[in-house]
């Protein structure tokens, strides 16, 4: 061990080295789960790899040539290795249906998802928020009820017939936005693909008759998907904020003389806002994965679709690649909770 | 002695299952700018009654009063307005446990200065200073690193005297001490009640001090009242507590271990249910 290393900075630095390996370490492990169970199912489903790529007519000798080229032969764990390192050169194969690399399609069908989801848990944190707050403070009261009515009918209405209500009064009826699909055709071939987020794609050049006919479009689903998260991280918020309200230090803030709003807004909702963090990403986590209906419901090219109609038509590949899109993600945004949490609370950041 | 406080039928309610639950049943007294001890055993009402002088008492509680007044304004119809001036600037509180009275993701230097932000202007550099001027005057050894600490951060004794630096730093005209020294070790305990004491004598505060130790209440304080079951059972003066009236009061003066006469077995006290009536 060198001499630097003895100075004040270690008892703080390393500790914090400590937590970053340990938290990679068990994001790698997660990851490497999460690809043997999908190379798993890829070897279970009733579906022949070898067929889907010669299709059925080929002879027996074209078959065979191609079942040992996939490596088929081999023992299974040393398959799970070629999976593995195909994997890690971002190779997943071809799309049965569409003939072009998996990664392609996903990186085409992804940003859609992503930027419907990310608009909607936007939407459900900025209004649950404050609506859990304020369902907390007036406990009991009429605003109260009308946070937890307005709440309940998000959890038990089903999104296909809301989606098809919504479309049915803000598109057919009253015209205030525009109708199924990301994009009118016109304005399609406006816009330069950079992020794939179209909103942010047509702000960034410039095209702002796009971004206001991308914006007419994604309004109506992303507002379906807001009051779903909303419905949830409102009633969280309201849970959380009645436990932090009934703390000791909440009297103290009053002892001193605290307004109450400074009381509600800084001092408990600070607190409530820990386990919060993780609520909120659990909330986007579940519109990253879940949106299949509202996909099919606006037919929004995203990933939730491009899955639904993999599976259909028995493309392992793609659905394998999807899914594991989809536990990247996840254990994405489960890292930058954990991340937000140790930010948010000085308990965790200084124990190391 | 003028009365800064003047409590008269002081009665704080509960609801309970089993229907209403009054746990202060009558107290009345009153304060001038000197030391009233409180003492009673746990569950006696001590702390009810405390809050309930700073209009706290947690609901779905009530608390009524013929009489509470405090330098002559009617605390029972004080606005909320009138209420947050008077909280923190004029009265403040002690709470009993450090460990939850401190907000956990809040620096202690940020709750102190918070004290003074919404009492009379002042710059963040005032107020800091008056923050270290007060963790050095309850005794805080390292008062740069306290400042900056979150509350997990520090022991007990050290939240403690952090939680009486930031009800004192106000310079408030009443304090409320719930326990205020239960945590600290004897010499630390001196060290704040000889503080209390100076702002008592040089300022002419009000205190109230809650505690369950007789021996210090008696030598501490210029009076005491005893509560027992949700009411006042005796009041008298700290140096005539060798002649108090009730069995009560009698029983906890029996129950001090002398030092000079080895009493064995140690004394234990026989509750007669009529004291609670
Ligand atoms: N929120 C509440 N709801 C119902 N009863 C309560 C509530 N808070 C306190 N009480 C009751 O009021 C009585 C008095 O409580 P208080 O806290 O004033 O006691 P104390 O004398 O301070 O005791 P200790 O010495 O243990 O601090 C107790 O019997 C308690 O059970
Ligand atoms: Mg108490």
């Amino acid at each position: 061990m060198s001499g630097a290393t003895k100075t004040g900075g270690r008892s703080r630095a390393l500790p914090f080295a400590w937590k970053a390996v340990k938290l990679l370490a068990s994001v790698a492990l997660t990851f490497l789960g999460l690809l043997f169970v999908t190379f798993l199912i890829g070897r279970v489903v009733p579906v022949d790899p070898v067929l889907s790529v010669v299709g059925d007519r080929a002879s027996q000798a074209v078959y065979d040539r191609v079942y040992i080229e996939l490596g088929l032969d081999k023992p299974l764990i040393q398959q799970f290795w070629i999976y593995l390192q195909k994997v890690f050169t971002g190779d997943f194969g071809d799309s049965f249906m569409t003939k072009r690399p998996i990664l392609d399609d996903i990186m085409r069908v992804f940003p859609a998802t992503l930027e419907l989801a990310t608009f909607g848990v936007i939407l459900g944190t900025i209004l649950g928020v404050p609506l859990g707050v304020l369902a907390a403070v007036k406990q009991g009261r009429l605003a109260d009820q009308v946070v937890r009515v307005v709440g309940l009918i998000g959890y038990s209405a089903p999104i296909f017939w809301l989606g098809l209500l919504g479309l049915l009064i803000f598109y057919a009826k009253l015209g205030w936005v525009a109708g199924p699909g990301r994009i009118d055709i016109s304005y399609e071939y406006d816009i330069t693909p950079a992020t794939g987020l179209l909103l942010i794609d047509s702000a960034m050049q410039g095209k702002w008759a796009a971004f206001g006919n991308i914006f007419s479009h994604i309004i109506l689903p992303a507002s379906l998907l807001g009051y779903f998260s909303m419905a949830y991280i409102s009633r969280m918020t309201r849970s959380f904020m009645l436990n932090e309200l009934a703390q000791e230090y909440v009297i103290a803030a009053r002892v001193k003389g605290v307004p109450e709003w400074r009381i509600i807004w800084v001092h408990a909702l600070r607190n409530a806002a820990v386990p919060l963090v993780t609520v909120i990403a659990l909330s986007y986590a579940g519109l990253l994965e879940g949106s299949v209906l509202t996909e099919t419901v606006f037919a929004w090219p995203g990933l939730g679709q491009y899955l639904t109609n993999s599976l259909q038509n028995a493309d392992m590949n793609a659905v394998l690649g999807g899914t594991l899109v989809i536990g990247v993600v996840f254990v994405g945004l489960n890292l930058l909770s954990d991340l937000l949490y140790t930010l948010l609370d000085p308990r965790v950041r200084r124990r190391g | 002695m003028s009365a800064l406080l003047t409590v008269e039928d002081l009665r704080i309610t509960f609801p309970t299952r089993q229907g209403p639950s009054e746990v202060v049943r009558g107290v009345s007294f009153t304060l001038g700018r000197e030391r009233l001890g409180i003492v009673g055993e746990s569950g006696s009402g001590k702390s009810q009654t405390g809050r309930a002088l700073l209009g706290l008492t947690p609901p779905p509680g009530t608390a009524t009063a013929k009489r509470l007044e405090f330098d002559g304004i009617d605390l029972r119809s004080a606005s909320p307005k009138q209420w947050r001036a008077l909280r923190g600037g004029r009265m403040s509180m002690v709470m009993q446990d450090p460990k939850f009275s401190l907000n956990p993701v809040m620096t202690i230097g940020r709750q102190i200065m918070e004290a003074l932000a919404f009492h009379g202007r002042s710059s963040r550099a005032e107020k800091k200073a008056r923050a270290m001027a007060m963790l050095e005057a309850v005794q805080i050894r390292d008062p740069e690193r306290v400042f900056r600490a979150y509350p997990h951060e520090l022991s007990g004794g050290m939240g403690q005297r952090a939680m009486i630096a930031m009800m004192l730093v106000t310079e408030p005209d009443l304090l409320i001490a719930d326990e205020p020294t239960s945590a600290l070790d004897v010499t630390v305990q001196i060290e704040v009640l000889r503080i209390l004491d100076a702002l008592v004598t040089d300022r002419g505060m009000g205190l109230i001090f809650i505690s369950h130790d007789l021996r210090l209440v008696a030598s501490f304080c210029d009076r005491v009242l005893v509560m027992y079951a949700g009411r006042v059972v005796e009041e008298l003066k700290a140096s005539e507590l060798d002649r108090a009236q009730h069995p009560y009061t009698q029983g906890l003066m029996n129950c001090l271990p002398k030092i000079d006469n080895d009493t064995r077995p140690l004394p234990t006290m026989t509750r007669d249910a009529s004291w609670a009536l």
